[in-house]
């Protein structure tokens, strides 16, 4: 009964958490609790240092970081290439999002330096040093796509050719960045004085800003402040919830439906499995069902007797599974998030969503000990003790 | 008092018929200690369970005390079994799981008793019949004599109107069948009605009355 709790609660916990991994990953490393980014017919945002200045006023926030971007290529191995390079053969260049940050800021919001698997992250005083997102790189994406296009025998150190806003230049990889967040991964970074010297962006006006809020503050009233301060105008205020991809809304309610229905299949063993146990019992004890029902017991206090062994059983095995989830597994995953290619899953277990599966085992349970009790119960009582 | 008239019990076999009570008639009164015997088939635990209302006849009556049983609902007939009668079985029919103390107070507890009468009562009656000191026995921790006294004990914890005994000496060893028989008879001292089914003349003999069973009725009712 405990591993058929275990797998009611475990299934959609870990499919659901699939998603909530990636969920999070996003607002920690890419959305915050506030993502404001440019309006859908403006290239940037304007008024951005308004905005900040506004934001960084309000005690809610705790960090900021506004991030400029520019589409632009990048290039490796350019110089062995020439020598080869036939008429016939595509440019091996490939468009990615140049992006620059103040790595300080940014490492308040995101703590992106965290993510760095190969070299070292940006300073704030380094210049024609760049740090990849993985996902631009053949050896972290083991799968051959147009869409996907990346970048060959690329290592920290390396020199790599980016083509922006017109202008070239020859930039060293100091480090390589890996999130499981695609938009994060898919990214060149430069500290945020040089590229906007590359993109000619003098007004400090950026693509995304980021805000990081006080770990009890509302997003939503955060949201409101800045739309009441006239942000709206020059820029579009979301909470990470409202700027979440919508497939992932929808994977995850998918998963929790695929985590139910495999749950159960759980469910249904388990009510056979009692409904076996009670009906082995009763019908092993025919003979004394039949005594106590002849000494004068009524039908339904035998019945409600085996009711209650099968109910002992789902309470016992719903006690023992949820102290293994909560004070275990729900820690331990925690802890030790599952290494999904694109999320840290964990264990995701809501109070409600325990409580619904308690509920729906015990009903279960009880379907399953009454009907097999109730099968024995009702033969004749003089054939019971006779054993006819 | 026992009142049966015209007692029908038929069992029927696919297209065949074993007529095993043929209008029987008899009358059992308070405080009697009645045995029935007769050869094997000859319908004496059949009427036992009758009696007892363990199970119905095809037709007839059965009162018992007044109480017409053929007009009790399943229900009452339960609550009447409960309240009114006691039975004493020859494999003596105890709970494996519970001690002598547990299976005695069965009856007791599903009459609703209080926890401290059913103790009061359970221990008085284990004692009654000699076994106050195995309270706490299983009936695996008891030999076939004992537990047939605690199945005894069962029986007449709730003071029932009439206890029913079916062949109650037949898995017993002599020394042990004439003990079980004391307590019967000490019983029927006591005033309580019983009723028991036997195959054995000389216990058949220790009793009150004596009716013999053959052919599913009475073919004799004598005295002892």
């Amino acid at each position: 009964m405990t591993l058929t709790f275990l797998n009611l609660v475990i299934v959609s916990g870990i499919l659901v958490g699939l998603i909530e991994g990636a969920i999070t990953g996003i607002k920690e490393r890419y959305l915050g609790d506030i993502f404001i980014s440019s309006l859908l017919n403006k290239t940037y945002i304007e008024q951005t240092p308004m905005i900040v200045g506004f934001a960084k006023s309000l005690p809610e926030v705790k960090a900021i970081t506004t991030r400029y971007l520019k589409a632009g290529t990048i290039e490796a191995n350019y110089k062995e290439e020439i020598a080869t390079k036939k008429p016939t053969d595509l440019d091996k260049s490939v468009g990615t999002q140049m992006v620059g940050i103040d790595p300080n800021d940014e490492n308040s919001v995101t703590k992106i330096s965290n993510l760095v698997i190969e070299g070292k992250f940006l300073e704030e005083n380094d210049y024609d040093k760049v740090v990849l997102g993985a996902l631009l790189l053949k050896k972290y994406l083991d799968f051959e796509s147009a869409a996907f296009p990346t970048l060959s025998n690329v290592e920290v150190g390396s020199k790599v050719r980016i083509n922006v806003n017109g202008n070239t230049r020859e930039v060293i990889v100091k480090g390589i960045i890996k999130s499981k967040v695609d938009e994060i991964d898919r990214r060149v970074f430069f500290v945020d004085k040089q590229l906007r010297g590359l993109i000619n962006r003098f007004d400090y006006n950026a693509n995304e800003i980021v805000l990081r809020l006080q770990p009890n503050a509302d997003p939503l009233v955060v949201k409101k402040f800045l739309l009441d301060n006239g942000s709206g105008q020059f820029a579009r205020v979301q909470t990470q919830e409202d700027a979440e991809p919508k497939f992932i809304k929808d994977m995850k309610q998918t998963f929790a439906i695929l985590g139910n229905a495999i749950s159960s299949i759980g469910l249904v063993v388990a009510v056979i499995t009692i409904f076996i146990v009670i009906f082995i019992n009763a019908i092993t004890r025919r003979k004394f069902i039949g005594i106590l029902k002849g000494i004068g017991i009524k039908s339904s206090a035998i019945e409600i007797a085996y009711i209650i062994q099968s109910l002992f059983y789902a309470v016992l095995g719903t006690v023992i599974g949820t102290a293994i989830i909560l004070l275990i597994l729900v820690p331990y995953f925690a802890r030790y998030p599952i290494n999904f290619p694109f999320s840290d899953g964990i264990l995701v277990v809501t109070t409600s969503g325990i409580i619904t599966r308690i509920v729906v085992l015990l009903i279960a349970t009880l379907i399953a000990g009454y009907i097999p009790a109730r099968i024995v119960v009702k033969q004749n009582t003089l054939d019971a003790i006779l054993g006819r | 008092m026992i009142r049966v008239k015209d007692l029908v019990k038929i069992y029927k076999s696919g297209d065949s018929e074993l007529v095993v009570l043929n209008g029987l008639n008899l009358e059992v009164k308070n405080g009697e200690f009645l045995s029935i015997i007769g050869r094997s088939g000859s319908g004496k635990s059949t009427l036992l369970y009758q009696l007892g209302l363990l199970d119905h006849p095809n037709s007839g009556h059965i009162d018992i005390d007044e109480v017409d049983t053929d007009k009790l609902a399943k229900d009452e007939r339960t609550r009447f079994r409960l309240n009114n009668l006691g039975y004493v079985f020859q494999d003596y029919a105890l709970v494996p799981e519970l001690t002598a103390f547990e299976n005695v107070a069965i009856p007791l507890l599903m009459q609703g008793k209080e926890k401290s009468e059913i103790k009061k009562v359970a221990t008085e009656v284990l004692d009654r019949i000699g076994l106050g000191g195995k309270l706490d026995n299983l009936p695996s921790q008891l030999s076939g004599g004992e537990q047939q006294r605690v199945s005894i004990a069962r029986a007449i914890s709730h003071n029932p109107k009439v206890l029913f005994a079916d062949e109650p000496t037949a898995n017993l060893d002599n020394e042990t069948s004439d003990s079980v028989m004391k307590v019967f008879l000490a019983l029927h001292k006591q005033g309580q009605t019983i009723i028991m089914v036997t195959h054995e003349p000389e216990y058949a003999a220790m009793t009150e009355r004596t009716v013999l069973l053959d052919g599913g009725i009475i073919k004799s009712d004598k005295k002892n």
